[in-house]
């Protein structure tokens, strides 16, 4: 899809950047939106189908390959699949061993969803930009942006479940009085200083969410926007900086699976400390 | 890129998959996982264990071995030993038995030659006696005494 002039990549750039939204249009009504204006004005009631589509439909692989390989799961000699989800669930063990220091049996599973997931909706991103758009616009669907870590929706609604569960460890662990104090007596343990720990404190927890969800979102976006130029190049030359591309996206794609899921242990882990 | 529902709907999903992972995913295979471990560490423990019995048999066998060689080289040595005693003796016997063969044959031609000796006496002190007698009554002739004692002489 080379494009000839400015104006059209452009619009190349922007279709592509543009999600699959139902929502409430103040004239429309419930509807799907046609342009990305119609999106915006759709403000909050509105959902990215694509998103939410390709997001549960690779948790769905996560569920199915994983139960899979649990349901056959032998103590003996595993097979190429178990060896596999083994290598993967070990990994994520270690991990949750190493950062994670209070005795919690539903850090790991949650690190192994976190990070298995969030592997999958990246991985979406190797596969070129053109294919599913082109192929649901044959079917009718103007806009398809099939890699739900692009959309700040899905970052940061993850990072919005690790902030729920921050929160609730938090109270659980320390009491609500516990945590409150904590968020008003440190740094600084004087009655004097107590609003100013607050701000302090409540700025830092809220950061913890904001950034898990920006970091994946902005590593993700950036690249994609890449790809997005490149196929903007003529066709027997987008090989040229797409392969190298995609090969450091190979790193990149884990590496943020990594972090996210790291970081989300990390500060689990300190929700569950006294201090 | 607009903030909306979506968040929620995600945040609602990651839920579910958490939840679900928490409850079936995860503990099939962390259980199978350890167990494996907990077998391959017994399976180790075990190789470990057999190979030090099978050491200590070695041993055991290398000392047997080693004791009943130097007990059959007693044995020998013993044997060797008593087989030169016993021929020691028996050409002690020997000797002894031959020494008294020889005596005791000593003796006896002893005896005989006295008992030849006794026997020659006699018959010679009755020659005397006959020859004696014989010249008594015969003439006494010169020619027929030396005749006479030739016979005797002769008889002797």
């Amino acid at each position: 899809m080379a494009a000839g002039n400015e104006v059209s990549s452009t619009y190349y750039i922007q279709h592509h950047l543009q999600n699959l939204t139902f929502g409430n249009h103040p004239v429309n009504g419930w509807s799907l939106a046609n342009t990305a204006e119609e999106a915006r004005e759709m403000g909050f009631w509105a959902i990215h189908l694509d998103t939410m589509g390709w997001s549960i439909a690779m948790g769905l692989l996560f569920i199915w390959v994983f139960r899979k390989a649990g349901k056959m799961a032998t103590t003996g000699v595993p097979g190429g699949l178990q060896n596999a989800v083994e290598m993967v669930v070990e990994f994520i063990e270690n991990l949750t061993r190493a950062t994670f220091h209070g005795k919690n049996p539903m850090i790991a599973p949650l690190a192994l969803t976190l990070f298995v997931w969030i592997l999958l909706m990246n991985t979406l991103k190797i596969i070129p930009v053109d294919y599913f758009p082109v192929l649901f616009a044959k079917l009718g669907v103007d806009y398809m942006k099939i890699v739900p870590t692009t959309d700040p929706n899905a970052t940061l609604g993850m990072a919005l479940g690790v902030f729920g569960l921050i929160i609730y460890y938090s109270i659980k662990v320390k009491g609500i009085g516990g945590f409150a104090k904590e968020l008003s007596l440190t740094p600084f343990n004087h009655w004097a200083l107590i609003p100013f720990n607050l701000v302090l404190e409540i700025i830092g927890l809220l950061v913890k969410p904001l950034g898990l969800g920006l970091r994946l979102f902005g590593n993700m976006f950036a690249g994609e926007v890449i790809f997005i130029l490149i196929a903007l190049l003529p066709f027997w030359a987008i090989w040229l900086l797409d392969v190298p591309w995609a090969i450091f996206h190979i790193l990149v794609v884990t590496l943020q699976a990594f972090i996210f899921t790291t970081l989300s242990v990390v500060y689990l882990s300190a929700a569950h400390e006294h201090h | 890129m607009n903030i909306n529902m979506t968040l929620i709907g995600q945040t609602i999903a990651f839920a579910i998959f958490v939840w679900f992972c928490i409850k079936y995913v995860w503990p099939p295979i962390s259980n199978a996982l350890h167990e494996r471990q907990k077998k391959i560490a017994d399976g180790l423990d075990a190789a470990s264990r057999a190979n030090r019995d099978l050491e200590l048999a070695q041993e055991r066998a290398e000392q047997m071995l080693r004791e009943s060689k130097e007990q059959a080289s007693q044995i020998l040595e013993q044997a060797n030993k008593r087989s030169a005693q016993m021929i020691e003796e028996a050409r002690e016997q020997a000797r002894a038995e031959g020494e008294r063969l020889v005596a005791s044959a000593r003796s006896e031609i002893e005896q005989e030659v006295n008992r030849a000796k006794d026997e020659l006496r006699a018959q010679v002190s009755y020659l005397a006696v006959m020859g004696a007698e014989r010249v008594l009554e015969a003439s006494v002739d010169e020619q027929a005494h030396r005749k006479l004692l030739d016979e005797l002489a002769a008889e002797l």
